[in-house]
């Protein structure tokens, strides 16, 4: 799950790391009132939207006084702000964070992320700050450092100072630095973060060492034991299918194409996708039914692909394990009378109760086209949409 | 013979009492696998299909003489279960269950360090050897007693491989799922040493998906270590970077982890890759046929 910067700021103000004083704003009015409670004579003006790159899309604006403030907070919100990361479709602005400015001295880069290779936590430093982590891996890998961290003592001081050595913090902010770096660590392990990344960490004029952005992404899998997070959740910022998949406990991703994909495990959903690309055709979305899927919850996924405007065609692949055909057959047939099938559905349905689901499609009177292997399905619905 | 499970492997049901559990109890004891017992705290005493339930693992242990445990216990839980098995020094836990928080995970493997037990999983359909013992939640039909060794991150991708060999006639040995999350207990390069090592096994299919460097580890370890033909295959050429395909290992995140560097890699590495999954079995066929273990693995 991820959540806006500012959010990920007030997270991290609570558990002591330093970030810049601000406030959130959804309106002009409220942009202004923000900026008059900051006791600064700068401010700066930030897009809110769930991607990076705001900044050169024009979504961050320095604004010298309250008229500045509302001349830019006019121009921001309702701004569809395009950037690397949002698609070319943009993303609209609904909130601002309106900050007080520093003088920033070095810009840096701090993340945290989960390294597979030691099933560790690892903290990522560079003096490269305010560029891609990525950029930086791939044209001066040297400037980047690491630190693997043990769970059990977490982030040590020697560690944290090491970083900090390494990016060529200035000696007397190294302490603050260390600070900085073992609070981001706790604030990580504490929240059941996914990815921490600081990017720019500053310092500045008058000595400090902060957050100057923050990213914060959850792991949806602790989601359950931080209700304080889930209550951050802006589904605005989220694609509709996919958040009412999510509410069915189906695993589903939109994509670019045409034919709509409904299987059963991960793997082989990925891998569905994979095999119609194969075939020359362009799966719409990945969507796992996952292994207890009862019919209701297959009624509701075909649903949702049908609710895509792109789809031309659906390709149903299901390796009955656990997951039966017979259960699969009936939500499929249940979900056409519901909402309809006006265009081509190709059914490959394999293993547990394999005949009683082909007969229950068999005696539906719908017009299924079945497919006898994965392959065969895939090449079928290819040729159907076309 | 096959890896990890075999005839003579006593099982516990960790959470049995629960309905995913109690209804893989039935299909497992159908299948022949020696179930000894089961465990939920506070339910000592009762049955389960004629299972004895324990309160804790150990009194489990004591009482049927255990020596591996499968996972069943909902998420919240499950990290606990796993480390209550290693404390009473099971030789193998494999863990069903899907959704365990990411540093539950971090604590239970540093937790593991230096212990005996084995972790298969978590998010994975089990270990079953053919015939003699299926852990997990694997439909046990489509599985026939052979030479081929399977592994797998993903449970369906795993059943569509041995059903492909199963119907051209090439049996398996042990098909070992080793789970969809970022961290695990079992990596291919574990299940392919033991592969390596076992007697009946004579070729191994390694199927990946997008996500972490593991594959390509493992590809650098067959180059280096393997007596046996390996073939994979790798899912998510056609997912997009940075989002999470379902497993939640399954993302490529700053440019690492796709499918095309997986395949480059394994296939430098001498392991032949299938194109579609649809293609897993033939392209093991034709590998055996170029090793000439054709005849000897065609089982039925």
């Amino acid at each position: 799950m991820n959540i806006h910067e500012y959010q990920g700021k007030d997270i991290l103000r609570e558990s002591g790391v330093n970030v810049p004083n601000g406030h959130v704003a959804y309106t002009i009015d409220e942009a202004a009132r923000a900026a008059e409670k900051l006791d600064s004579d700068v401010f700066v003006v930030k897009a809110q939207i769930h991607a990076g790159g705001r900044g050169k899309a024009g979504g961050v604006k320095i604004a010298k006084n309250l008229d500045d403030v509302r001349t830019y907070a006019d121009e921001i919100l309702g701004k569809n702000l395009v950037t690397h990361q949002t698609g070319p479709e943009g993303k609209e602005v609904k909130r601002l964070l309106i900050e007080e400015g520093c003088d920033i001295q070095n810009e840096y880069y701090v993340g945290l992320v989960l390294d597979r290779a030691t099933s560790r936590v690892v903290m990522m430093a560079s003096e490269e700050g305010g560029t891609e982590i990525e950029d930086v891996a791939a044209e001066t890998p040297e400037k980047i450092f690491k630190e693997v961290i043990d769970p059990v003592v977490g982030l040590t001081g020697y560690q944290a100072r090491r970083l900090a050595f390494n990016i060529n913090i200035p000696d007397e902010l190294i302490g603050k630095a260390a600070k900085f770096m073992i609070g981001l660590y706790n604030v990580f392990v504490e929240k059941d973060c996914s990815i921490a990344e600081i990017n720019p960490l500053v310092t500045t004029g008058d000595g400090q060492v902060m957050a100057l952005d923050s990213k914060l992404n959850f792991d949806d899998n602790a989601l359950f034991r931080h209700k304080d997070i889930v209550d951050l959740r802006d589904l605005e910022e989220e694609d509709e299918k996919e958040t009412e998949a999510s509410k069915y406990d189906l695993s589903y991703v939109s994509l670019d194409g045409n034919i709509g994909c409904m299987v059963n495990g991960a793997g082989l959903a990925m891998s569905t996708m994979d095999i119609i690309k194969h075939y020359g055709g362009d799966p719409a979305n990945f969507l796992d039914v996952g292994g207890g899927a009862t019919a209701e919850k297959v009624t509701e996924a075909f649903k949702i692909i049908l609710s895509d405007s792109h789809v031309k065609g659906i390709f149903v692949n299901i390796f009955g394990g656990i997951m039966k055909c017979d259960v699969i057959a009936e939500g499929v047939v249940e979900a056409t009378k519901q909402v309809g099938l006006d265009i081509p559905l190709v059914v490959r349905l394999e293993g547990t109760n394999v005949d009683l689901g082909k007969k229950i499609l068999d005696e539906s009177g719908l017009n299924i086209t079945s497919a006898g292997s994965m392959a065969d399905g895939a090449e079928k619905i290819v040729s159907a949409v076309k | 013979m096959g890896v990890y499970v075999n005839k003579d492997t006593k099982v516990i049901v960790q959470g049995i009492t629960g309905g995913t559990a109690k209804f893989h109890t039935k299909q497992m004891l159908e299948y022949g696998t020696k179930i000894v017992g089961g465990v939920t705290p506070k339910k000592g005493g009762t049955e389960v299909e004629g299972v004895p339930v324990f309160n804790t693992v150990q009194d489990a242990v004591d009482e049927t003489g255990a020596n591996a445990s499968v996972v069943y216990v909902p998420a919240p839980a499950a990290a606990d279960a796993i480390l209550e098995a290693v404390d009473a020094e099971l030789d193998l836990v494999i863990c069903i269950t899907e959704h365990i928080p990411v540093m539950d995970m971090v604590k239970v493997k540093r937790a593991m360090e230096g212990k005996k037990t084995r972790l298969v999983g978590p998010n994975c359909p089990g270990v079953i050897t053919a015939d003699e013992c299926k852990i997990g939640i694997q439909p046990g039909y489509i599985h026939k007693k052979g030479h081929i060794g399977v592994i797998s991150r993903s449970g369906t991708l795993t059943y569509e491989a041995v059903h492909q060999l199963s119907e051209a006639g090439y049996g398996q040995t042990t098909a070992v799922g080793i789970g969809g999350d970022p961290v695990i207990g079992t990596s291919f390069i574990d299940a392919l040493s033991a592969f390596n090592e076992d007697a009946e096994t004579e070729a191994v299919v390694m199927i990946g998906e997008i996500g972490g460097t593991d594959e390509e580890e493992a590809a650098e370890w067959v180059k280096a270590n393997m007596d046996k033909p390996v073939i994979g295959f790798i899912g998510g050429a056609t997912a997009p970077p940075g989002k999470r395909m379902g497993h939640a290992g399954a993302i490529i995140s700053g440019g690492k982890g796709t499918a095309d560097e997986k395949i480059r890699v394994m296939n430098e590495c001498g392991i032949k890759t299938a194109d579609t999954p649809a293609e897993i079995g033939e392209t093991m066929i034709n590998v055996l046929k170029e090793n000439g273990l054709q005849e000897k693995c065609k089982t039925h």
